[in-house]
């Protein structure tokens, strides 16, 4: 088969923040620089991010000091974030700030002038001894459409090349090295090889592998997918962030700045219940605590709504002003999907997918990692690929994200990946040269779908595979459940594999996208189950209650999920901060 | 930017303003007119003529002559540009779009000189 | 319910033609994104754009019996009277005025080249602080109604001069956003940017029609932003 070329120095995956942070340095220091993306980079993910960033810049404590971030990012981690990373993106967050300021970002502002920071879950000051900080820097409740929106211009101004509306099928490598990508025009159904000697991975998360999720419909994991497809590994994969508010039914995300903000939840009695769970941070604990609180008031009854389901988010007593003025989009996501305007009335909410903290494993320049001599080896990088963003586990977030982090992680880790590749190109990066078969394997499951004469459908097959993580890898995770739903998605994977794409048609044909979106869907699945099967204890997001405790013996790591043996190994966690103290794990508590 | 030869101030702001000054004359000079007349009953050829024929007047229809001419060569020539394009007409649109707008252009110079005349030519 | 959906494949369609569906939403109150998720899963040719699902990435902008917006936030019960009843179909089509890729996928080519026209990036060459260039807040909130815009084309694509201009008349997304960088205090390229706008189409051609302000679905006035741009011009000009 013969396809078409385009080379270029570096391609990268993905249009949201962290894509567009990476393709943005490259672009900028003049190297030719195509970013990818599935949709307009502007319709990507992390315009729905709310909240805000955070770093400490100083503003609404002129004494804050990154090493408190440090702090409570490693203690939100449950001790499995990587610490020379923390201090990497905690130490260098502010100047990743400031750049984002300066490229036009519209912050909110203090009446000196400076950015708007609010108070977010698990952030304190002096570690932890000197009570709530506000460190989460916002503009209004629509920092993540505030910053994309910021890169996309950038990047227009510095000239990247964008391929908007094509869908990278997978990777194409040359032994152990990667040399580009196979991505399809969706609006002609042209397949094209992107050659470069750097292939960024900025593919966001894979929050449709559950039912009810925050995530947009476009994340489906491919980074992931594409990954495991060639045989690399990813950590850390059984843990999934469940955001405490997602809008009851609608799965749609309220922020945590509603909490920062003074809002708190409350159940059927209406009790502010998160004083029993988290007596010092209450409201404001880290997510997975107020996450597991909330599935216990549920649990034990004591849910709101006539089914018992939910708990409100009360608001009301904040004041129209301050809701309007602070928290515009919450206001209007709230009367069009939960049906409550949050001056008036609490919104139901309850724990809703939300994040991947696993990923592709990735050194702080973004390079991805395998581990050389079976899944107990040594960490080694993969000459030309590179994760950045939630694709990437490298790892800041360990076993739970703190609120804020998140684009953070995206800004700091795209410009570091960014930072490197350039200099790595200016000294010279070698090309890896594909042959025909090289190229054929990469475009192999999209001819198995081509090829399909019948079978189940797309829609019958996610249906399947998102209920079945929803039933057994939710909040609580128990073991027979989740052996279970191991097989289920090996059964899944079987049935997949015999799908059908009945249109076949080239001229943007969202069948054939959703088609191979399922194939990356069901790597992710497949990847958490047996993870999150695999690790015997409760850390972080990962709560199981036939293991309920924290193991710090036998699972104080990484775990390792490798594809090609679909076995669970174990990583070092990094504990060798450069310039500060290494944070011992300790019992975590808020 | 868009250039464009063919516009009466060959400026977006300059033809945008003058569509509103000659507006703003058109309606005074109106409502003066329509004052005048509510104001004197039973008025003949000749009390017509004589108010009309005053310097002021003068001067004041001549002014209006120009702001309708303006006026209308500007909201006319935007009509053409909006709906004599090649969306409606392909490759002829230019060709038509030039035809007609002459048409206008001439059209309005011979009003704007017989208007002229009528005013000062003392008949 | 009934459901009427525009349909055109260019491989397969001499013409667009209209489908009709008959899709069950047990009378819940569903957004249209939701019927139409349905109605794919009984016909996966269906081909619409969709991302965030509420409201905020711009994608799915679609004309919902005859008024444009975002399908992910427009109920049923919104979009006519007789809808949600069943009482009158709900009828689908791309966004007016651009070439239809396939069904109700348009292709948004013209909409994107006005946007960068307006060199949609801020320009201060001054070199920066260490830290952020100071805001008041005051300063700040005259970008807001500016930068929210999700460029999801629902106002240029309802706006009669975009559709007769639209490679000249900028129209009111892009518009909206050359003010956004006009009002803001840290652009210092206010001249420049002017300069560009002062053609007799670029800003000119908005008769403050206002339908750009009656379907942005997320409340904007780009008819209000065009005002200030004109006064800006005036100012400078006069």
């Amino acid at each position: 088969m013969s396809i078409r070329t385009v080379t270029f120095d570096a391609i990268v995956v993905g249009g949201g923040g962290a894509g567009m942070r990476a393709s943005l340095q490259m672009a900028q220091s003049g190297f030719k620089t195509a970013l990818i993306s599935k949709v307009f980079p502007t319709r990507s993910h992390t315009v729905s991010a709310q909240g805000g960033i955070t770093c400490a810049i100083a503003s609404s404590d002129p004494n804050d000091d990154w090493r408190w971030h440090m702090y409570d990012t490693v203690k939100g981690s449950d001790y499995i974030g990587d610490q020379d990373a923390i201090e990497y993106m905690c130490s260098v967050g502010p100047e990743a700030v400031f750049e984002l300021e300066h490229m036009g970002l519209p912050f909110s502002r203090t009446e000196e002038g400076r950015i708007y920071q609010r108070p977010f879950g698990g952030q304190s000051k002096n570690f932890g001894e000197g009570g709530q900080a506000a460190r989460t820097c916002a503009a209004a409740d629509r920092t993540g459409h505030a910053l994309l929106h910021a890169l996309y211009q950038q990047n227009l101004k510095n000239g990247t090349q964008f391929y908007s509306e094509w869908y990278a099928i997978d990777l194409v490598t040359v032994g152990d090295k990667v040399a580009g990508v196979i991505a399809c025009c969706i609006e002609t159904g042209e397949v094209v090889f992107f050659k470069a000697k750097a292939t960024v991975f900025a593919t966001g998360g894979a929050g449709r592998i559950y039912s009810s999720t925050t995530n947009a419909l476009i994340n489906t994991g491919d980074g992931i997918g594409m990954a495991l497809r060639t045989g690399v590994p990813v950590q850390d994969i059984e843990m999934w962030q469940f955001h405490p508010t997602g809008i009851a039914g609608a799965g749609v995300l309220v922020t945590e700045g509603c909490r920062g903000e003074g809002g708190y939840l409350v159940n059927k009695d209406g009790e502010r219940f998160m004083e029993r769970y988290a007596p010092n941070a209450k409201d404001l604990a880290g997510r997975d605590v107020v996450a597991r609180a909330m599935m216990m008031e549920i649990l034990d009854g004591r849910g709101c709504g006539p089914n018992g389901d939910h708990v409100y988010l009360k608001m009301d007593h904040l004041g129209e002003e301050v809701l309007h003025s602070r928290l515009p989009g919450i206001c209007e996501l709230s009367i069009t999907f939960g049906h409550a305007d949050p001056v008036k009335e609490p919104i139901p909410v309850v724990p809703t997918c939300h994040y991947m903290m696993g990923g592709v494993p990735t050194n702080i320049h973004g390079q991805a990692l395998r581990l050389s001599g079976g899944h107990e080896g040594e960490a080694k990088q993969i000459d030309g690929l590179f994760a950045v963003g939630e694709v990437a586990c490298v790892s800041v977030h360990g076993a739970n994200r703190l609120g804020g982090n998140s684009l953070l992680d995206l800004v700091v880790f795209g410009r570091a990946a960014g930072l490197y590749i350039e200099d790595a190109l200016r000294q010279g990066m070698e090309q890896a040269e594909p042959t025909a078969d090289d190229l054929d394997r990469a475009t192999a499951r999209m001819r198995r779908w081509e090829d399909s004469t019948g079978g189940e459908s797309v829609a019958e097959l996610r249906n399947a595979l998102q209920s079945t993580m929803q039933n057994a890898f939710g909040v609580f995770r128990k073991g027979d459940l989740m052996q279970d739903g191991v097989k289920k998605v090996a059964e899944l994977r079987e049935r997949i594999a015999n799908g059908h794409l009945e249109d076949k048609s080239k001229a943007f044909n969202t069948a054939r996208i959703e088609a191979l979106e399922l194939d990356n869907l069901l790597e992710v699945a497949e990847a958490t189950a047996i993870a999150a099967e695999g690790r015997n204890e409760s850390r972080g997001a990962h709560s199981r209650y036939d293991f309920p405790d924290r193991d710090d013996e036998n699972w104080l790591c990484h775990s390792i999920f490798d594809p090609n043996t679909k076995k669970l190994g174990k990583r070092d966690v990094n504990f060798k901060p450069k310039t500060v103290d290494t944070f011992q794990p300790k019992v975590r508590t808020y | 930017m868009v250039t464009s030869v063919t516009s009466l101030g060959r400026n977006g702001l300059y033809d945008w303003l003058i569509q509103r000054v000659t507006a703003l004359i058109l309606g005074v000079y109106f409502i003066f007119t329509m004052g005048w007349l509510m104001t004197h009953s039973g008025v003949d050829y000749l009390t017509w003529k004589a108010f009309m024929g005053s310097l002021c007047m003068q001067i004041a229809n001549t002014l209006v002559f120009f702001s309708v001419s303006a006026h209308a060569w500007v909201g006319l020539w935007t009509v053409t540009t909006d709906y004599i394009t090649t969306l409606q007409f392909g490759s002829k649109a230019t060709f038509a779009r030039l035809t007609a707008q002459l048409v206008i252009a001439l059209l309005t110079l011979v009003y704007l000189l017989w208007g002229l005349v009528m005013i000062w030519g003392g008949a | 319910m009934k459901v009427s959906i525009y349909r055109y494949n260019p491989e397969t369609d001499k013409e667009p033609y209209m489908k009709e569906y008959d899709i069950d939403t047990q009378g819940k109150d569903l957004m249209v994104l939701d019927v139409l998720n349905l109605v794919k899963e009984k016909d996966p040719t269906l081909g619409y754009r969709r991302s965030c699902r509420e409201g905020v990435c711009g994608s799915d902008g679609m004309n919902m019996n005859g008024k444009n917006g975002l399908a992910c936030i427009t109920a049923l019960s919104t979009v006519a009277p007789g809808v949600l009843e069943g009482r009158k179909p709900l009828i689908l089509r791309p966004l007016p005025g651009l070439p239809v890729v396939r069904d109700l996928v348009v292709d948004m080519t013209m909409f994107y080249n006005q946007y960068e026209k307006v060199q949609p990036y801020l320009q201060n060459d001054t070199p920066a602080p260490a830290i952020e260039r100071l805001q008041s807040p005051e300063e700040r909130e005259k970008i807001d109604g500016l930068y929210e815009c999700i460029l999801c084309a629902c106002c240029s694509t309802s706006c009669p001069s975009f559709w007769w201009n639209p490679e000249k008349f900028l129209g009111p997304a892009a518009l909206l956003q050359s003010y956004r960088f006009l009002a803001d205090s840290r652009d210092l390229a206010t001249d420049e940017r002017l300069s560009k706008l002062d053609d007799p189409f670029s800003l000119f051609r908005c008769r403050g029609i206002m339908n750009c302000v009656s379907v942005c679905p997320k409340g904007l006035n780009p008819t209000r932003a065009i005002g200030h741009i004109r006064e800006m011009l005036l100012e400078r000009g006069v």
